[in-house]
Parts: structure tokens; sequence; C-alpha cells
């Protein structure tokens, strides 16, 4: 957010910078109230109700963490069901040694960003493209890696022991809550990380690589850190799937090494808002309607979802909260900064040239 | 002896590899773009092969060329329409751009088509026709039919690039787009040309793969996608000929790997390709260096 | 120095190629603010000025590699503004670009080729290029990555010749040549002229420029500071134009400022 173009700025006086938004403090009573209502549902909705939902975490967690690797840190990962799938298999294995699969959910996001440290030691000096198609390339060998083990499934996978709870109503519940807190401790991740120093460093990045490094920014090591997040979040998602699906199964569809996932999350995160932290929830919501509509047309979806994907990331680059986000102004998850004259009241800004940039017209060759 | 053998099943399979990469090194060099659903292209163009056959009871010869030439036109109507917006908008909605297309084209065919396999309908002896070299390596002629295919391919494609107007300008363009524009050129026509032949090339691997084995709507991302781009990052991008060079390192590689156990085919052909990514991204004949 | 064919500017002759009122950002910054200028047929049009003055945005935006916020380009009495750069260069604008920009992995004929791809009518072939630069004949297949500074520069302006442009431009010739190669690369120009080229030329040397320009133009941040014959501007008035110094009445009038004030941004 910067000053209108023609402000002139006066020699003598401070300029301040505050946050973008004055009531931040509505935003997160709104957000607990959202949580509070989300944490009661299983006692007033049947479980195929919650069942649908923790479908939807899972992807608003995946959504989240393409969206900060992508919309962010500019990493267009095309692997990240990598991670989704050692997450699931960092709770079998322990739960296969007697450990409750719920308390196994730590280990299966932290083990998933242990594993990201090499990994992204192999890929980091890569360049966009070359990045994407190392992160599939690598997806694809740490699935035919783990399919080695016969002893944790092989090719057709395993059962997840642990969860033959006599109660069923209890572990859908269970299963729920997992997937909520999941999903609000990864969009809280995203949102605290986004408005510290690395949000600053992130954009700066995106809008000029080299003006930002000369500047100081550490910028190999904040994509590094957002590498490493992203891949515990999808760690943490790819945990609360195997709980979902009571089983860990590798490669066929739906499998969770497969790069289905990497397109939900990545046509969530785009179709609701690329580079937004709002936005991946609008796509989840879109997903999981046309999922539940177009239910017994399989590859329907999919096809409808890349189709919507790719007119939006061309048209409305922004996605679905873009759009609301320039005709209403609105701003759930405030990351960006204001910059004051002195001088210069709210009042006087809002009676002005509008805040929001005016997009200059862009050179040809760009 | 077996060894000998692998080691020419893997230089005959390089060919074939390096048919697949030629285009994407085209597409890669020429417009920047990585072309994530370029393996699809090649199933794509499988499929339109089993369709023209079935629909005109063609010999699989004449269906060649046909087929070539549909792939050779989509590839320069996509590359007008959505790759040139997605390119304008930059290197980022690109490969997102690709990405979908890729994901729109895998699930088209599996709606329209199940998930059954297609297999080009080519004479069963014709494929499996061999010769013998002393008295225990066998190699089958449709090997190296593909292998030749692949020479002439590249030697043609150098050639076209070397000494006609359009391969001038291709590689003007390449080289300085804004430049080209000046001189009168358009590039975006000059990339649509590239792409057609991109396409055409991918086109002609994807029938001469569907006649080694079957297609299936993944085989594009499952097994194609990274043969290609293993085959440009070894051979390094630029050279036509370093093509055919990574196709063979990638074939040797994995015919060896086989040899020390079965299922380590697939997985050798990934460690050389993550290896040289890492090592050495500019690949082993590359003059200069991308960054 | 030559004259242009008609003598002194009339005013009543028509203008190959006109910019009126051309305002031009490069994102948020203004790089030109409000530029006119009119070359008639024949002349050696010099453009002036210091770095970041606007002159090379000008030429790119002529040649159509920048799209302008406002104004107008008129060649040949017709409105090219909203025509692609290659229709432009197709109709007889040809640039030699800022930095040479040949095709590195060309050969120096595959260069020329490429130029004449697209190539109009008229004297410029080949050989008259070969004559025009003797040492050519014997490098033709000699990539251009290897050749000197001075070497690409003749390259890129036979390039630009071989198209048979009616109205050429050059943009900072002299950048990073020693003085005499300069020199005699400019020293070309007569030549050019005579095949009936108009020249549009800008020059961060000034001295060069004034030896060869029939018409000068100095821009300023994006304004123009002056404009006039070489024949009818001191060194002085130059120089002030040239570094906006404040008390010139010329600069003022441009900038629109008084001499307390700082200059709008």
């Amino acid at each position: 957010m910067s000053a209108g173009t023609d402000a002139t700025v006066r020699s003598g006086g401070d300029v301040r910078v505050t946050r973008s938004r004055r009531n931040v403090a509505w935003t997160g009573i709104g957000a607990l109230v959202v949580v509070a209502v989300l944490a009661y549902l299983p006692y007033m909705v049947y479980s195929g109700t919650t069942g649908i939902l923790v479908q939807a975490f899972i992807v608003l967690t995946l959504a989240s963490m393409w969206n900060l690797l992508a919309g962010y840190a500019g990493l267009v990962s095309v692997g990240q069901q990598a991670f989704l799938g050692l997450g699931a298999y960092f709770v079998l294995i322990p739960a296969m040694h007697g450990l409750s699969p719920f308390a196994a959910l730590p280990i299966g996001a932290i083990g998933a960003g242990i594993v990201a440290i090499p990994l992204w030691w192999l890929v980091s000096r890569l360049r966009t493209g070359y990045f994407a198609i190392a992160t599939w390339v690598l997806a694809t060998a740490v699935m035919l890696f783990v399919e080695r083990f016969q002893s944790i499934g092989g090719g057709t996978g395993m059962p997840l022991p642990g969860l033959a709870w006599s109660d069923t109503a209890l572990l859908s519940a269970a299963t729920y809550w997992a997937g909520l807190a999941v999903t609000v401790l990864a969009i809280g991740t995203v949102y605290f990380l986004l408005r510290g120093r690395l949000g600053l460093v992130l954009t700066a990045v995106r809008d000029d690589e080299t003006a930002a490094r000369s500047s100081g920014a550490r910028v190999g090591f904040a994509r590094m850190l957002v590498f490493i997040v992203a891949a515990i979040g999808c760690g943490a998602a790819g945990g609360v799937l195997a709980i979902q699906q009571l089983q860990v199964v590798p490669s066929t569809s739906g499998g969770v090494f497969s790069v289905q996932w990497t397109a939900y999350m990545a046509f969530a995160t785009i179709i609701g808002g690329l580079g937004t932290i709002e936005g991946p929830i609008i796509g989840t919501a879109v997903y999981i309607v046309l999922k539940q509509t177009l239910q017994s047309y399989n590859a329907w979806y999919l096809i409808i979802l890349g189709l919507v994907a790719i007119v939006i990331t061309l048209f409305a680059r922004r996605g679905l909260w873009g759009l609301l986000d320039e005709r209403f102004n609105i701003k759930l998850f405030p990351v960006g900064y204001y910059l004051w004259a002195p001088g210069e009241s709210r009042r006087r800004r809002r009676n002005g040239t509008g805040s929001s940039e005016t997009p200059a017209k862009a050179s040809v060759t760009s | 002896m077996a060894w000998v053998s692998a080691i020419i099943q893997g230089i005959l399979t390089g060919g074939l590899y390096a048919l697949f990469a030629c285009g994407l090194s085209l597409m890669f060099g020429v417009m920047k773009v990585v072309n994530l659903a370029y393996g699809d292209l090649a199933v794509v163009a499988g499929y339109i092969g089993v369709g023209v056959i079935a629909a005109t009871h063609m010999a699989f010869l004449w269906a060649i060329p046909i087929v070539v030439l549909i792939m050779a036109a989509l590839g320069y109507v996509l590359q007008r329409t959505l790759i040139q917006a997605a390119l304008r908008r930059g290197e980022l909605i690109t490969l997102i751009v690709t990405f979908g297309l890729s994901m729109v084209i895998e699930n088209g065919l599996l709606q329209f088509f199940t998930a059954n396999g297609k297999g080009l309908g080519v004479n069963q002896s014709f494929v499996t026709a061999s010769f013998s070299i002393g008295s225990q390596i066998t190699i089958a002629w449709l090997d190296v039919i593909i292998f030749a295919l692949a020479v002439v391919v590249l030697l043609s494609l150098q050639y076209y690039l070397s000494s006609t107007k359009y391969g001038r300008l291709i590689r003007a363009v390449a080289d300085d787009r804004e430049a080209a524009q000046l001189s009168g050129a358009d590039y975006r026509h000059v990339f649509g040309i590239a792409a057609a032949i991109a396409f055409g090339t991918v086109a002609l691997a994807g029938m001469a793969y569907g006649t080694t084995t079957v297609l299936y709507p993944t085989t594009g991302t499952d097994t194609i996608l990274l043969i290609a781009f293993a085959t440009v990052v070894i051979g390094g991008l630029g050279s036509l000929w370093g093509t055919l060079l990574g196709g063979i390192v990638l074939g040797v590689a994995q015919q060896v790997g086989a040899q020390i156990n079965i299922s380590y085919e697939l997985l050798a052909g990934y460690v050389i390709f993550l290896v040289v990514l890492i090592v050495r991204p500019q690949g082993l004949t590359a003059r200069r260096t991308q960054s | 120095m030559s004259e242009p064919v008609n003598g002194a500017r009339h005013s009543s002759a028509s203008p190959i190629l006109e910019v009126r009122d051309l305002v031009v950002h490069h994102g948020q910054l203004r790089a030109l603010s409000g530029i006119s200028l009119h070359v008639l047929p024949g002349e050696v049009y010099a453009i002036i000025g210091a770095n970041g003055a606007g002159k090379s945005t000008l030429l790119r935006t002529i040649a159509g590699l920048h799209h302008p916020t406002s104004g107008s380009i008129v060649y040949d009495g017709k409105d090219v503004t909203g025509l692609r750069p290659e229709k432009r260069a197709t109709a007889g604008i040809g640039m030699v670009p800022e930095g040479r920009r040949l095709f590195a992995s060309l050969t120096l004929e595959e260069n020329l080729k490429v130029g004449a791809t697209y190539a109009r009518k008229g004297p410029w072939t080949f050989d008259r290029v070969y004559e025009m630069f003797p040492w050519m004949k014997d490098r033709r297949e000699q990539r251009t990555a290897q050749m000197s500074g001075g070497e690409q520069q003749s390259v890129a302006i036979g390039r630009a010749l071989v198209a048979n442009p009616r109205v050429l431009m050059l943009d900072e010739l002299s950048l990073g040549l020693a003085p005499v190669i300069v020199q005699r690369i400019y020293g070309m120009l007569p030549q050019i002229l005579e095949s009936g080229v108009t020249v549009l030329l800008v020059e961060q040397d000034v001295s060069q420029a004034l030896r060869v320009a029939t018409h000068l133009q100095c821009l300023l941040e994006g304004h123009t500071t002056l404009e006039g014959r070489p024949a009818d501007v001191t060194t002085e008035q130059v120089e002030a134009a040239y570094f906006g110094m404040a008390g010139s009445a010329s600069v003022e009038r441009a900038l629109n400022v008084s001499p307390d004030e700082g200059s709008e941004s």
C-alpha cells in the first residue's frame, strides 16, 4: 500500500507507518466466534456433514500452504503431495507401534518438516520452471522409495491401527476436531508469519528481488522457512487424511502421494485468490460445493475445477477474493501497511484519491 | 552379456527419449515455457491416432502424418491463444496454466475413455520382430526403427533451424525478442510455428511410444513428462544432439538399474535426473549456462 | 554536417515523423511529460540529454516497444500509436537499439538475413552493406558474440539498413565505444542519408551530436529544454539545457517553476 502517486512529500515532520486496518480486534473476535461455532458442530449435525467438513479442512490446510509457497514466496511446487504422504506415513509408523494416531499427528507434521530440509537443499537453487519439475520428480521418487517397504504396506497400502473405536460417532467427532485444529493452526501460522518480518521480506521479493536482496533481506532464509512450514502443514493434513480414511494408501487415485492433491490445493488457492490469505478459504468452499454437486461424475469436477482455475488465473489474477476485495475493500486478515505523510489524516485520505494503487500501463515486454 | 544387451537396449530407447525431448527443448529454449502438459500431449496424439485408425480403417503408417499434422495445428492454436496469454502474465502463471491444462486433459481422457489403456493397433509381428547378434543378444526391429526415426527427426530439425527463414527467425526470437520485432518479425507467429513443430514431434514420439506400450490417461505425467524433462536437463538445453546424448544416458541408466534390480529401473532414471539437476543444471553439452 | 534537402526548416514542409504530446510512464514513474517533435525528410535529428532524461524511452516508444500513457505518434501522415512494433518496422521505421542487441547465436550474415526477412524495396542490399563495411565480407560466417563493440555496432546498423527503412533511429551509438570508432561509425551517416533515409538519433555525447545534427532537441527529466538548429544555439545554452541549471530561462519555461522552488516530480 503506497501513498497516492501524486502526493508531495514536504520536508520537515516525520512519516507515520500504521497497520492497514484499525480494528483488527473485530476480526479477531469474529474468528474466535467462527472457530467456537465450528468446534461445537459435531454436537449438532450428523457425521456425514462433519465428514465433508473434514475434507474441507484438509484441502483448506493444503491450499493455505500452497498459497504461502506460490502466492507469497513465488515457489510453484507441484510436489507437495510428497509431504502429504510423508505426514500420513509418519502417523502410520508410530500407530503401528501402539501410539494413538491422534497423538502421532504432531510427529507426522514434524517428520514431514524434517524431510523438507534436505529436499530444500536439493531444489533451492533452481529457477521457477526447473523448481516445479524438480518438486514433481522428488515427489515421485519419494513415493517410489516409500513403496518399497512392504512392512508399511508397500504399493498397496495398509490400514491405520488404533482407530477401531466402539463409539463411531466419537471417532468422527475426534477426526473432525483434529482437522479443525490443524486448519486453525495452519491459517493462524500463515497469518502471523506474514504479519511479521517474513511477510515484508516476501512482499519485497515479490515486487523486486534484486532490490530486496541488496537492501539486506535474507531472501534464501525466508524461502527456506516457507518451504519447511509448508511441508509441516501438508504433513499435518496428511495425518488427518490418514485418520479419516482409516488407512494409508500410496498411489492409487486418492492415494496420499497422488498428484491430484496438488491439483486440489492449487486450484482451490487459485480460484479463491492467489496471494491472499482469505483466498484459500473461498477456494476450498468452491471445491467442496463442486465436489458435492458432481459427486457421481468422478473426473468431471477435476475438469471443471481445472478449467475454472485456468480462466481465473488468466483473467482474475487475485481470484474470487480479489474481485470481492476490489469491490468492497474488505480485509479479513490484514497484513499490509499504510504510509501516512506528515499531517495526513484518514479523513483526508478517504475524501481524496483512492488509496488502492492505480495500475500503470505495463510495458509490452513484461 | 546381459549387460551388453542392456546397454544396447538403453541406447536404442534413448532415441525415443530424444524424440520426446526435442519438442520440449524447442519450447523451453525459444519461449522459456515449462509446459507441464507436455507429456499429456503425446498421449493425446496416441488417442487421436487410435481414433483416426478406428474411423477410417487406414493403415497405421498413413495415420502417423495425419496425427502429426493435426497436433501441429493444435499446437499453433494453443500457443497463440492460451499459452501466449499465460506467457504475457509471467512464468508463475504459465506454470499454473499448463498444470491446469495437464489436469484437464488427463481427467478429460479419463472421463471420456475410462481408465483403460489404448494401444495402437499394430500388427503383432511388426512389433515383436527381432534379430540377433551373436547367440545372446536380441534386438527388436521396432526399437532400431524408432532410433533411426529419432535421428532423422533431429537431423531435419537441425537443418530447419539453421537454413530456413523461419528456422532463423525462431533462433533470433529466442535470442532477443525485441530486436526481432524491430526487424519486422511478429514473435507471436514465430512462437506459434515453434509450438507447432514441438507438438508435431511430440505427436510422432507419442505414436511411436504407443506401439511399444499401452497408453493410459495418466501416462503423460506418470512417465513421459519426466522422461522428456530429464532428457533435456541431462543433455543440455540449446543442443539437439545434446538431447540425443541425454536420452541415451537416461536410457542406459535405466537399463543398467534394471539389471541390478528390476524395481530400480524407474528409480535409476529419477536419481540420474536429480543428480544432474543439482550438480550441473545446464546439462552435459550446454555452451551457455542457464541461470 | 549535411543540410536537409530543402534547406532551412519550412513550417509548410510535411514531417515524416511526428510525436505529439507524448506522456510515457515506467510503472508509476513518469519518464516523458508531454514531448513533441517533428522530423522532416532528409534531416539528421539529434536528441540529447543526460542519463535518465528519457531519450531512449522516447525512441523505444516510437518504435512500439513501449506503450505511451497519452499522446500520439504520426508517421508519414498516419497515426501509428496503436501499431505493433513489427508493423512499424515493415512500414519503414527502423531502429538500431541501445546496446546493439544482436542475435548472439547467429552469424553476421544470419543477423543481416533476419533484418532482411521483412525488408521493403529499396537501395540497401547485402552487397551495399558489405561495400560500406568491407571488413564484413570475410567475416560473414563468424558469430557476432566474438566481435568487438565497434564491429557489433556496424552489424546492428547493417541489420537495420537491409530492411530499407525510411526513418532510421539510432539509440546511443557511442555507448561503450572508443571515440575513434564512434567517429568512424558516424562517418557512415552521409552514405545513409544519400540513400534517402532520414535519421533520428539519441546521443549522450553532445559534441558528437552537434557535429552531425541538422536539428537538435534536448531533454531533461522528461521535458524538452531546448530545440533548434546547432548553428543557432550557443554552447552555454546547450549546457544549461543539458544540466538544467536554475536561472536558465528556457529551462524554467520548460519545467514551469520559479527559480526558488524545487522541481515537480
